[in-house]
């Protein structure tokens, strides 16, 4: 690990001006994603800046009947919250779908949302990667490709984003609530949060230098019946093949969102529409445009089975 | 390896690295560690916690994980450094009553904290209901993954008493019940390369007053 100065922010805005104005500062708060990487070297950050201390780790109801998630609260506090399993389960199905119980203790809900990609090729520091170094290529791209994405790649990076967390974030319309350097917060939606690779797979979030997550934003209960249903490699503690987040409601609309296929949660509004159809049509439209490679390319019937299973499950209650 | 036999052992090499380091460095004001030119020694920074009941204060190199402030700076070796990167749970531990890795948290980041270890646990004439448990039905092989097994297992327990959902909760809206599927799942960040989980099982469940 390459040597860091450290300091604990006094306030949220102390925080992100702090980050903008440091060279190779970086926020930390569970730091189960972080310090895996710059043990690896692949983070390299000269200055962290440790937010544990600055509240940020409530669940609070919103005006308009929602619920607002501080940055801090950890994954196993989110999955266990009595509001979050009542009116939003699909949100507690994925967190507890996601990595073992030592890690959803200090795993942020911030965190979550901005851990890094588990390419093998962006971990392994001899390869090239678009993503680690710009412009040095891509090592998945006719490597192994099997964990790989299917959907919203392109010719420079493949990498998919490996949260479980954030694909029923996407299904539930949360929004992102940030902090600038300057003390000003804006919303982000989630669909808008996450960015598609193109010719910058370096770049993978909306957040500007120095932004700071301070809470996400769950609209009103929609009711319906929430699913998640993880298809991976063994039963416990691995990243998701394929996952479907789905809210399906009693007349068999609703929403529906993959994890494990593509470089942010994937959601398609038009594959939305055409749940009540079955889930040929969702799987069709969701994967338009699709480039799957040859190891990878079981994904597309994996998701349309899933989905399949997801929508008869909503349907048999 | 046997240690202190030989004229120099392991840990005196170690030792004399890490006072030799201790001289360098600066330490600033109001708990930060000052920016450091590319020649200085990586900066360091004094942070204080309890661990196993003891206050506990160390000087340290702002790099060192939890694990490596107990195991090298502490001396207590119970907890073990297995893959280092959160995959294993070896060096699980529990912190203000939750199991982590220690692997991947940096110790300055723990100030104030009270961190309970195997040692902590229960001593060879005291042992833990859960450490007494493992012993009675060979939870274990090599040992080495055990200490972190038994701090997991013991916070698992917790967690199912506390209602935290868990991936083979049916019900989330309910309790999770006291039951070996529970368990199992919730142990799957602890990996036993010796294969004694089936054992492992059976000590939790007896110590939870169900069977496996």
């Amino acid at each position: 690990m390459r040597p860091f100065t450290y300091e604990r922010a006094t306030s949220a805005q102390d925080a992100a001006a702090k980050a903008a104005a440091t060279p190779g500062a970086r926020f930390i708060a569970g730091g189960t994603n972080l310090l895996d990487l710059m043990k690896l070297e692949i983070e390299t950050p000269g200055h962290l800046i440790d937010v544990n201390g600055l509240g940020m780790d409530g669940i609070d109801e919103t005006p308009d009947g929602g619920l607002r998630i501080g940055a801090l609260v950890r994954n196993t506090d989110l999955a266990a919250d009595k509001r979050v399993r009542k009116d939003y389960g699909v949100l507690t199905r994925a967190l507890v779908a996601g990595a073992s119980g030592q890690l959803r203790n200090k795993a942020t809900t911030a965190g979550n949302l901005l851990q890094r990609t588990r390419c093998p090729y962006f971990y392994d520091v001899n390869m090239p990667c678009n993503k680690r170094k710009p412009g040095s290529g891509c090592g998945a791209i006719g490597g192994f490709s099997r964990q790989l994405g299917v959907v919203g790649t392109s010719d420079a990076c493949i990498a998919t984003h490996p949260s479980d967390m954030a694909v029923a974030m996407s299904v539930l319309g949360a929004s992102v609530e940030t902090m600038r350097p300057d003390g000003t917060t804006r919303a982000i939606p989630i669909a808008d949060f996450h960015k598609l690779p193109g010719e910058t797979p370096n770049v993978e979030t909306a957040l500007e230098k120095g932004e700071l997550i301070i809470s996400v934003a769950l609209p009103r209960p929609v009711g319906g019946r929430h699913l998640y249903r993880k298809v991976r490699d063994r039963a416990s503690y691995a990243f998701a093949l394929v996952s479907v987040a789905a809210v399906i409601g009693k007349d068999g609309s609703g929403a529906v969102a993959l994890g494990g296929v593509a470089p942010r949660p994937w959601r398609v509004q038009e594959a939305d529409a055409l749940l009540p159809k079955g889930a040929g049509p969702v799987a069709d439209r969701l994967f338009a445009g699709a480039a799957p490679r040859e190891d990878n390319a079981f994904k597309l019937l994996l998701a349309r089975r899933t989905i399949a299973s997801v929508i008869a499950e909503a349907r048999s209650a | 390896m046997t240690e202190g036999t030989g004229a120099i052992s392991r840990r005196d090499v170690l030792k004399t690295s890490a006072a030799g380091a201790a001289l360098a460095g600066s330490i600033g004001p109001a708990g930060v560690a000052l920016a450091q030119p590319d020649t200085a020694a990586p900066p360091r920074m004094a942070v204080s916690f309890k661990v196993n009941g003891k206050p506990t204060t160390l000087q340290l190199d702002t790099r060192t994980t939890l694990l490596d402030a107990l195991r090298e700076h502490m001396r207590l070796t119970g907890t073990k450094k297995g893959c280092d990167h959160g995959q294993c749970g070896a060096c699980t531990v529990i912190v203000d009553g939750r199991r982590i890795n220690s692997c991947l948290t940096l110790a300055v980041m723990h100030e104030g904290d009270e961190i309970t270890t195997i040692e902590g646990l229960g001593t060879p004439d005291h042992l833990h209901p859960m450490q007494a448990a493992f012993v009675e039905h060979d939870g274990y092989q090599c040992g080495y993954c055990t200490p972190g097994q038994i701090c997991s297992a013991v916070a698992v327990l917790e967690e199912i008493r506390a209602g935290i959902p868990s991936h083979v909760t049916e019900d989330i809206a309910a309790a999770p019940g006291m039951t070996t599927l529970e368990m199992r799942e919730r142990m799957s960040g602890n990996i036993c390369r010796c294969g004694a989980y089936s054992n492992i099982a059976e000590a939790m469940a007896q110590v939870a007053g169900t069977s496996a």
